[in-house]
């Protein structure tokens, strides 16, 4: 069974720019797909009307079978749940500790709070920052960030992996890292979508390779 | 049922937290509150008193009740007995027209001009003395007296209890307009202060979006925020009442002792106190509400 379908979206932003121009995808449930392309070439644009953050001018998104793009404002939160997104700028809230971090997805489905702590420290431990649960955001290299960031995304075990440019701003062992976590990830069953243009860890973890240029699927 | 119990504990444990995190900014939030409600809900406190003390303290309210010219001494007896059967009469007294005309040549100086008249032109009357001093009963006293035989007129002493009546419905009037004006005051407090709340934490708000938090889930510490912060500054307008009114009731001792009457000022019942605490919070509630619908819609990703 298909997990996500995209079927001659487009998207055109206010102002005329077109990211995206009549896109069909079909990504099955547990597949690795990396999605690359120059900057500005739509890969992030795709993501976000995956995981409805932005929705599509034209064509249809549908996730397990859900149209995205018609999605009533109050079934969004609830689409989100299925996805665990990770961002290039991590969107870590500095205010609180790691550990309140990985929390929060948590809290936000009501999660038994005991419970919860488990698996949070389950998650801290997936990625290698359990000794730092206390420590705060800002005190964590780049690399640490992201794998937080990752942390948090798998914390309350969603189907789908989001994410964009995980591995944008780090170096090369940093970036394996990275890279062996979301195989893990892939191994056990979860849908992972990446945007990246980083081909050296698509060498490494050779998964489906989706080109995108200029809006339009280039290679598949 | 659980789950939804626990995330509301957990949001108001959560408004707690973020109150005494910023003691500061709290306290004097929740004192600005304070003093906005203080002073409508010390009006109240006083109108509530002046009123109890217009009721224990006034003196007795009477009428006069004339019998007609030609009522004879058997007509002023019957009369008599009537108004003792009364309810609402808690004495009367027997005013002859002899006895009328010798006071007004005694008080009034006017004894050469009663003196040359050719007959005594007042009539007998009694002097009743009303259980009741609100302004009703007494009316509806003197209606009935009115229907009686031999009964020329009553008159009524009732004017002052009239104009205490009309001072006190002013004095609500300008109760409720200084809480009207107020309440905005409160709701305008708590709307600003939860819009800069919800600038500061623009961050958190747009990540919980990102991961699936519904626009309840948000809203939630923002509305208990809204109602406790409400709610406190209730607290501290009742507190600062208290605080006045046991200075000012010190105050009152020696007056007090010198008419030889207990003179003091109550504070609110305890129905009243959870009332007003009660208003605040809901106020403090809705201002946080405006706030939620104002500028958490604003940035939504979408």
């Amino acid at each position: 069974m298909s997990h996500i379908t995209l079927s001659r979206v487009s998207k055109r932003y206010p102002g005329g720019h077109e990211a995206l121009g009549g896109v069909s995808l079909d990504i099955g449930s547990g597949e690795m797909v990396f999605i690359t392309g120059h900057s500005g070439a739509g890969k992030s644009t795709l993501l976000k009307l995956i995981a409805a953050i932005e929705r599509p001018t034209a064509g249809s998104v549908l996730v397990n079978g859900q149209n995205v793009g018609t999605l009533r404002a109050r079934g969004i939160p609830y689409l989100r749940r299925n996805f665990g997104l990770v961002f290039q700028d991590h969107k870590l809230l500095f205010d609180r500790s790691v550990f309140d971090n990985v929390m929060l997805p948590l809290e936000i489905t009501g999660f038994d709070r005991r419970e919860g702590a488990r698996r949070a420290r389950a998650a801290l431990d997936k990625v290698g920052l359990l000794h730092k649960e206390k420590a705060r955001p800002i005190t964590l290299s780049g690399g640490e960030q992201q794998r937080l960031c990752i942390a948090r995304a798998i914390v309350h075990r969603p189907s789908i992996l989001l994410a964009d440019e995980p591995t944008g701003n780090l170096d090369a062992g940093y970036a394996a890292e990275i890279g062996e976590l979301f195989r893990d990830f892939h191994q056990v069953g979860v849908t992972v979508v990446l945007a990246t243009h980083d081909m050296q860890l698509a060498a490494r973890l050779q998964p489906r390779l989706i080109e995108i240029r200029g809006g339009r699927i280039h290679h598949d | 049922m659980i789950s939804w119990l626990s995330a509301h504990r957990r949001a108001c444990a959560g408004t707690l937290a973020r109150l005494v995190r910023a003691p500061l900014a709290s306290l004097f939030n929740i004192a600005v509150i304070g003093t906005a409600l203080a002073l409508p809900l010390g009006f109240y406190v006083v109108l509530a008193n002046l009123q109890g003390l217009a009721r224990d303290y006034s003196p007795q309210p009477q009428l006069s009740v004339f019998l007609a010219p030609d009522a004879t001494a058997a007509d002023a007896r019957a009369t008599g007995d009537r108004l003792k059967g009364r309810s609402g009469v808690t004495a009367s007294r027997f005013v002859s027209r002899a006895e009328a005309l010798e006071t007004l040549k005694s008080r009034t100086g006017l004894a050469d001009i009663i003196a040359g008249l050719p007959g005594n032109p007042l009539p007998d009357a009694w002097v009743v003395t009303a259980a009741g001093a609100d302004a009703a009963t007494l009316d509806a006293l003197r209606a009935d007296i009115r229907q009686w035989p031999k009964v020329a007129e009553v008159h009524v002493d009732s004017d002052w209890a009239r104009r205490l009546d009309s001072l006190l419905a002013l004095g609500r009037h300008a109760v409720l307009m200084l809480a009207t004006a107020l309440a905005f005051a409160l709701v305008a407090v708590t709307f600003n202060t939860i819009r800069l709340q919800i600038l500061t934490q623009r961050d958190e708000i747009e990540v919980a979006k990102l991961i699936g938090a519904t626009d309840g889930w948000i809203r939630r510490p923002f509305l208990y925020f809204g109602a406790v912060t409400g709610a406190a500054g209730g607290a501290a307008a009742w507190l600062m009442i208290w605080g006045a009114l046991a200075i000012f009731n010190g105050r009152l001792q020696p007056l007090s002792a010198l008419y030889g009457i207990p003179l003091q000022l109550n504070h609110l019942n305890g129905g009243d106190s959870v009332a007003a605490l009660l208003f605040a919070a809901v106020l403090g509630w809705f201002g946080a509400w405006l706030s939620v619908r104002r500028h958490l819609g604003a940035h939504d990703p979408l």
